[in-house]
């Protein structure tokens, strides 16, 4: 039995449905992200979690137990908002212990955890003074504050890290990745950032129109997309999507990609699965990421299927690490992350590796993965 | 984010919710009742206003009182009704809101975009000229209309009340347009357009939501003023607040109550049809009025 | 050019506001009597308002006056202002009806109320009709008590303003933080009393200084309600200065009332504004 299972729900506001029976489990401990653009419906599911909103059919567990009827504060849950939803009027100290003092926690007990918590997230010299006179990164630690010191079953965090400044952003990061993995609580994160999602999940579950598109470990919907969204949505640069077209010349497999003013380029696809079998001349889209895109040199060398071909350059992107080199296949810009020495020129030919074992297909017409 | 906000997290039980319901109910009462005993009373005849009861509908329905209050009840000494003092409350509040904006929307434009040194202190100056009493200034006021030959007149009244509502409808356009973007105004002088020509053609154009605040602030504000009015007006510029509270404070003769509650509403109506065809609008202006002071 | 198109305002603000209050002020140390004179006479004007058995009168029912009213108005509203929030299905019905008040002239209102509540034609009669015969409301024509009516017609015009003022700044709380003082156990009495009550602190600040600046300037509805009477029972500075200066030509004492009268409302304002002023240099 899981920890927190999400069993079908719905909801709708009025005549609209904004989730559409969403079903997710988690283990005891595990880091559970919801990802996807706005208005997706993360925001909403989080909020029928903690219970700030009600939802209209389905079933929410947390360890067992039903919660769909339970007030907030009695879900065992805390939780971390966006706007850090701080009490202005009281001190950083009150703020956290609020909850205690709500559930009647003697005073003697409640300074105690207030130390406690301080001490946790160095937050200690701050104690006495009030939200306005703090800075974002230090709101965001005492929001997290009041969420740690009520030692829940479940933490919530709604786009925690939305409000901060990039490399603010990026510590607080590291800083929850660390909480989590010494205190081990179960934890919903809700982000659109999907390089947030990357880092700090067990699972995602990729969200879109109240629906969950793809549910797995942060590995598979990186590598195994199961539909365009998702491939779309994770990895930046994105994916490469490129319209082809199947050949099977007896029995081996490739994939025609369109070029303008040459022939058309053929990727020989080994091993992709049977997926690809009796589709000979339908159109797919061809998804590759672009880091499988390299120049010769960089390819990765485990990698059973690398095809090398010499590829017209648009624009050169120097990136510091990388570089990125674009061309054009299919009609669209395809990005290529080559190493950051790599000597390519804008308007002539270069060599381009291909890592196949990474190529995916789907079909133009439902958009779902073929292979 | 998202949808989130559509659910208020504030929940309240069934019986709660009643009695929400009916305390709210009872408020609306309070607030209509004096309308509902003006409007009803004002169709009675004084005999039955005497001998029954105000709360109930009328028995006779008659619209005498109304063309009395009109045309014919005695004010001071001439039996004129409101209607000519109806007219001077208009001939007043006319110029007097148009000549207020369109100084106010002027003054809030050179304040925010031609700033100059000192352009604070002279905003801070107009600012609290809105809050004084105006008892203070009554004295001086009357002997400088006198002076200048426009004591009595509708003239000197709408003097004063440009005079004393600059400051408001200064603070209004300041407000509005220290939001307005100051890159429109500068382009627009790179495009070659003069201090009058961005006003008329950059400011005022987009400026239709404060135009309507303070018209309806400055109307509602010198329409229902009554100091002024009774200080400095005679009888031939005396605005409808002061004819009406004539009306009902003479002490000579028989008390005609229908007949006052029909000026009363005579001299609502002006204010209440502006309340109730934008009532946004009022209610904007009352908070701008009221947060900054 | 800017400063040319604001200079005509300027020059009436600073003449017809500054000067006009320079001038009463020093009228308030001259004899002036039914017309302005210059004779300086000192404190004298003073001296002798605070000796007016009517003043004294005047200044007593402003505290009470102003007491009632600032905090009936205040409770009205913020309880009006609460319970609207609650999603009420007919928001956009009532909220008009509790505030068309505030679009009437004093002298209307207090031409209804000076009717409703006149013994021999008003509400003490309508009860009387319902049957309860030894019901008494005179308070309209009594001493002691006709002060509060005006307090009555006063809450009538403003607490459905007060009313809106609140409501506003309820609307612009965080709803997180309403989510998250409801996941850290609040009840809704809680809620409102350590959270959200906290928060409309501004509103209460505006409120407070809206009232007070128009209960000291409050003249219209008293001279519709009652005219200052009975005898002087409903007196106010506002009644005083104008009687004073133009009635009774005691042209220095009437100024030296208005003197005193923008003092008041200065100590009211003057605190208000610096407060905003340096709250927003606070940056929050």
């Amino acid at each position: 039995m899981s920890f927190l299972e999400i069993d079908n729900i719905v909801k709708h506001f009025g005549s609209v449905e904004v989730l559409k029976g969403v079903s997710i489990t988690l283990e005891e401990g595990g880091f559970l992200v919801l990802v996807g653009p706005s208005g997706c419906g993360k925001s909403t599911l989080l909020n029928t979690i903690a219970g700030l909103e009600s939802i209209t059919a389905g079933e929410i567990r947390i360890n067992g137990r039903r919660v769909n009827e339970l007030h907030p504060s009695k879900r065992d849950i805390a939780m971390v908002f966006q706007s850090y939803a701080l009490y202005p009027n009281m001190t950083v100290a009150q703020n956290i212990t609020f909850s205690m003092e709500m559930r009647g926690v003697p005073k003697p007990e409640r300074d105690k955890a207030v130390q406690e918590v301080g001490r946790l997230l160095q937050i200690e010299p701050l104690l006495k003074r009030k939200p306005s006179q703090l800075s974002g990164g230090q709101r965001q630690r005492v929001a997290m504050g009041r969420a740690l010191v009520r030692d829940p079953q479940v933490f919530l965090f709604d786009e925690p890290l939305s409000n901060l400044d990039a490399k603010l952003r990026v510590d607080m990061r590291t800083e929850i990745k660390r909480l989590h993995q010494s205190m081990g609580t179960t934890v919903v994160y809700v982000t659109h950032d999907q390089i947030e999602a990357m880092t700090l999940a067990s699972s995602i579950a990729v969200m879109r129109d109240g629906e969950v598109q793809q549910f797995g470990t942060p590995s598979e919907i990186y590598n195994d997309p199961v539909n365009i969204f998702v491939a779309d949505f994770m990895g930046s640069p994105a994916m490469n999507l490129i319209q082809g077209r199947i050949r099977s010349d007896g029995g081996a497999l490739a994939v025609a990609l369109d070029r303008d003013g040459a022939e058309p380029l053929t990727l020989a696809v080994n091993g992709a699965g049977e997926g690809l079998n009796g589709l000979n001349g339908r159109e797919v889209i061809f998804g590759i990421r672009p880091e499988a895109i390299t120049d010769a040199e960089g390819a990765d060398r485990t990698a059973k299927n690398v095809i090398q071909t010499e590829c017209a350059v648009e624009v050169v992107e120097p990136a510091g690490a990388d570089t990125f080199v674009v061309t054009r296949l299919g009609g669209r810009e395809v990005i290529a992350r080559m190493r950051s020495d790599t000597a390519v020129d804008a308007g002539s030919l270069a060599p381009f590796a291909f890592n196949m074992d990474k190529a995916v297909f789907f079909d133009p017409a439902t958009e779902q993965r073929i292979a | 984010m998202a949808a989130n906000t559509q659910d208020t997290a504030i929940r309240t039980s069934r019986l709660a919710r009643a009695a929400i319901y009916a305390v709210l109910l009872v408020f609306v009462i309070y607030y209509l009742l004096p309308l509902f005993v003006m409007v009803v009373n004002s169709v009675k005849t004084l005999d039955e206003i005497r001998g029954g009861n105000m709360l109930s509908l009328p028995q006779i329905f008659t619209i005498e009182p109304w063309l009395k209050a009109w045309g014919t009840a005695q004010i001071g000494v001439s039996p004129t009704g409101l209607k000519p003092f109806f007219a001077n409350s208009l001939a007043m509040v006319v110029p007097a809101v148009v000549i207020a904006t369109l100084l106010g929307a002027l003054n809030g434009y050179v304040l925010t975009k031609w700033r100059f040194r000192g352009h604070d202190l002279v905003f801070g100056m107009m600012l609290l000229a809105c809050f004084i009493p105006f008892q203070i200034v009554l004295i001086p006021m009357a002997t400088v209309l006198g002076k200048i030959g426009l004591a009595g007149t509708t003239p000197g009244l709408v003097l004063v009340h440009v005079v004393y509502g600059l400051g408001f409808t200064t603070l209004f356009f300041r407000n509005y347009y220290e939001a307005f973007p100051t890159e429109l105004v500068k382009a627009a002088q790179m495009d070659g357009a003069g201090f009058f020509k961005i006003f008329y053609r950059i400011l005022i154009p987009s400026s239709g939501p404060i135009i309507v605040v303070t018209v309806i602030w400055q109307f509602t504000n010198v329409w229902n003023d009554f100091l002024f009015g009774a200080s400095f007006a005679d009888f031939d510029s005396m605005p409808m607040t002061v004819a009406l509270n004539n009306l009902v404070s003479s002490s000579t003769g028989v008390k005609e109550y229908n007949v006052h509650f029909a000026g009363a509403i005579m001299a609502a109506l002006p204010t209440l049809v502006v309340y109730v065809v934008s009532g946004r609008y009022f209610v904007r202006g009352l908070m701008a009025g009221a947060v900054k002071g | 050019m800017p400063r040319l198109v604001l200079a005509p305002s300027f020059i009436l603000i600073l003449i017809f506001v500054y000067g006009f209050i320079v001038f009463t002020g020093y009228l308030s140390f001259t004899d002036s009597r039914i017309l302005p004179s210059f004779d300086w006479v000192g404190l004298t004007n003073y001296a002798k308002l605070w000796q007016q058995r009517n003043w004294s009168i005047a200044i007593k029912n402003l505290a009470i006056f102003g007491l009632l009213y600032i905090v009936i108005c205040t409770a009205i509203g913020l309880l009006l202002a609460i319970l609207l929030d609650q999603k009420i299905r007919g928001e956009g019905a009532l909220r008009p009806l509790y505030l068309y008040p505030m679009a009437l002239s004093f002298i209307v209102t207090g031409t209804a109320w000076k009717w409703f509540l006149d013994p021999g034609i008003g509400l003490e009669q309508v009860v009387q009709n319902w049957g309860w015969e030894s019901f008494q409301f005179g308070w309209i024509k009594d001493r002691r008590f006709a002060i509060y009516t005006i307090v009555i017609a006063a809450v009538w015009q403003t607490s459905g303003f007060v009313m809106a003022m609140f409501l506003a700044g309820l609307r612009g709380i965080d709803n997180e933080i309403i989510k998250a003082a409801q996941i850290d156990g609040a009840s809704n009495v809680q809620l409102y009393r350590r959270v959200i009550i906290p928060l409309l602190r501004p509103a209460f600040l505006s409120a407070f200084v809206v009232l007070g600046h128009m209960a000291i300037k409050s003249y219209d509805l008293v001279i519709a309600m009652t005219s200052g009477g009975p005898g002087r029972a409903t007196e106010m500075p506002a009644t005083f200065m104008y009687s004073f200066t133009f009635t009774r030509n005691q042209m220095g004492v009437g100024a030296t009332s208005a003197v005193i009268m923008l003092m008041l409302i200065a100590s009211l304002i003057v605190p208000y504004i610096f407060a905003e002023v340096r709250g927003r240099g606070d940056g929050r």
